[in-house]
């Protein structure tokens, strides 16, 4: 009698990319067929087109309102991206009990919480790139128009009179910065994910992790104002300070991240001071995220 | 205490101590690199509601800043110049670095504003009349020079306060010094040099230096002799008794040689 061939067990990885890329596109794939989140993105879209309208209210200051609203928009909208869709992540899975079926299989909870967040980082991406189109095209559409309006009203002036404005108008079109602008909203939407991932691995319900992100994101607007309190000032009592080192310990100074509202209006970012305000964003990431896995490495489920 | 949670509040603790010199470096540098220099203070609170106070604060700050810039356009259209200062300032103290609206607030201000106070039926003599389109001038000006505080390097505000200058308050050799701002800006318009020059030649006691610019400016070629400067260099050579060998025109005539 021949002996069954003998099977040998495939060795174990303690970490996989494939296993970490299926969990994180199967949350973007569960993430993208919730209407909740198309609607939220033909809202965006349908601001910036609709800022070609509002635009024409002021005159000489078409492309600069256009600018800002849209990028107000695409601020408002990955922050409530990243705020709802990580918020609802574990609940969800607790719900349909998939993650008592991933957890079950030889999946490390590090491997699981890194792949649901690669799915939300996919989704904030995917969003971010499709409002950015919309608005490339937008501005490049006004700016055509723009340029000929200005082309008619100074066609009898002389070309040293027409140059300074056709290259200003240029150049706030062509602004190679408007794309770090669009990077840097897209770090401070995975921060604030990061955020909602630690908040959510401590809450029970996703409501409560929606309102307290909520919290965290206005204090993380104040943080820098409690840091220079906090440094400049002593003879506050020591409630205060104790309460004042509190925020700044464990909040994120998200002001750091508001520099859209400068580069909008063609203040030009330094390379190098851009690479340190990313520099930070990616600390704050790591640390966030390193913090939920060690909350979540040790929940019962 | 969960174990875990200790553990994760434990990282924080530590990131945080270590993340806060960092942030205050970066805040520094940013600060001094001229981003995020709108003063969101208690003043500021005062002038907006507290649900835009809270919107300009988390990122917002340009939408606010537009969407008061509404209400100005509103307030422009309805002619009801009195509110306009305090909207202008609060659009500007927004959004400092936006070369734009310290540009039209100033307009509204020294031109339309001071325009429409000079002939308004409403008061009743000329003095007053004068007194209160001066006072928009000078609105137009601080702003103006508080905007180039706020962007030192702008070619078009130093242009506009050269204008203002000239036009309204006739103060030429002030003038001269803003466009002379204007021209050496690396974004400098073909133009400025010259009316830096321009201004210069009806500066009282600065005739010699007016008249070394406007030559050197002729001296660069025909696309500088535009028919001002032809003017002023003709009459500066009568003023400052040029020999007559040295002279672009030889005799009283305006025939050029």
């Amino acid at each position: 009698m021949s002996e069954a061939p003998r099977t040998e067990a495939l060795p174990h990885a303690f970490f996989s990319w494939n296993r970490l890329w299926a969990i994180a596109t199967n949350t973007l794939t569960e993430l993208v067929r919730l209407r909740v989140f198309y609607f939220l993105l033909i809202f965006a879209l349908l601001l910036i087109v609709g800022s070609l309208f509002w635009s024409k209210v002021t005159f000489q200051q078409q492309l600069q309102t256009l600018k800002d609203i849209s990028l107000g928009a695409m601020t408002i909208f990955s922050t409530l991206l990243a705020m709802l869709a990580t918020s609802m992540m574990l609940p969800k899975d607790m719900e349909d009990r998939t993650l008592y079926t991933i957890l079950a299989k030889p999946v490390p909870r590090f491997e699981y919480l890194m792949g649901k967040l690669t799915g939300i980082l996919l989704l904030l991406g995917l969003a971010i790139l499709a409002m950015s189109l919309v608005f490339g095209v937008t501005l490049g559409v006004r700016y055509f128009q723009v340029a000929q309006q200005l082309q008619g009203e100074l066609g009898g002036a002389t070309s040293e009179l027409m140059q300074p404005s056709v290259e200003a108008l240029r150049a706030e079109v062509f602004d190679p910065d408007l794309l770090i602008a669009i990077g840097l909203l897209y770090l401070k939407a995975a921060i604030f994910a990061a955020i909602t991932l630690f908040l959510s691995t401590i809450s029970s319900s996703w409501i409560f992790t929606v309102m307290m992100a909520a919290i965290v994101y206005l204090i993380g607007h104040f943080q820098g104002e409690a840091r220079e309190y906090l440094m400049l000032t002593s003879d506050g009592s020591w409630l205060t300070q104790g309460f004042l080192g509190v925020v700044v310990i464990l909040f994120p100074d998200l002001q750091l991240f508001n520099l859209v509202d400068d580069i909008v209006v063609g203040a030009g970012l330094p390379l190098s001071l851009a690479w340190k305000t990313i520099a930070l964003g990616v600390f704050y990431f790591f640390i966030y995220t390193a913090a939920s896995y060690l909350a979540f490495s040790s929940k019962e489920y | 205490m969960h174990r875990g949670l200790a553990a994760a509040l434990a990282l924080l603790l530590v990131a945080g101590v270590v993340k806060i010199p960092m942030e205050s470096a970066l805040d520094r540098d940013q600060q001094e690199a001229g981003f995020r220099t709108a003063e969101l203070d208690f003043d500021m609170r005062e002038r907006l509601t507290q649900m835009t106070f809270l919107a300009a604060l988390s990122g917002l700050r340009a939408l606010v800043a537009d969407m008061f810039w509404l209400k100005v356009f509103t307030r422009f259209e309805n002619a009801d110049w009195g509110r306009m200062p305090y909207l202008l300032d609060t659009v500007t103290s927004l959004q400092p670095r936006s070369e734009l609206f310290w540009d039209l607030a100033h307009w509204h201000m020294a031109y339309n504003a001071s325009s429409w106070a000079y002939h308004d039926s409403d008061l009743p003599s000329e003095a007053l009349r004068r007194k209160a389109q001066e006072e928009y001038w000078e609105l137009g000006r601080g702003l103006l020079e508080r905007g180039i505080k706020n962007n030192p390097d702008s070619r078009m505000l130093w242009e506009r306060l050269g204008g203002l200058l000239a036009d309204k308050f006739e103060d030429h050799c002030a003038a001269a010094e803003a466009w002379g701002q204007a021209a050496s800006q690396p974004d400098a318009s073909p133009y400025a040099k010259r009316f830096a020059a321009y201004e210069l030649a009806r500066c009282p006691g600065r005739e010699e230096e007016a008249y070394q610019r406007l030559m050197a400016l002729y001296q660069m070629g025909e696309r500088e002799r535009k028919p001002t400067l032809l003017r002023l260099l003709q009459e500066m050579e009568v003023e400052l008794d040029i020999p007559m060998e040295q002279r672009i025109y030889k005799d009283s005539s305006n025939s050029q040689e």
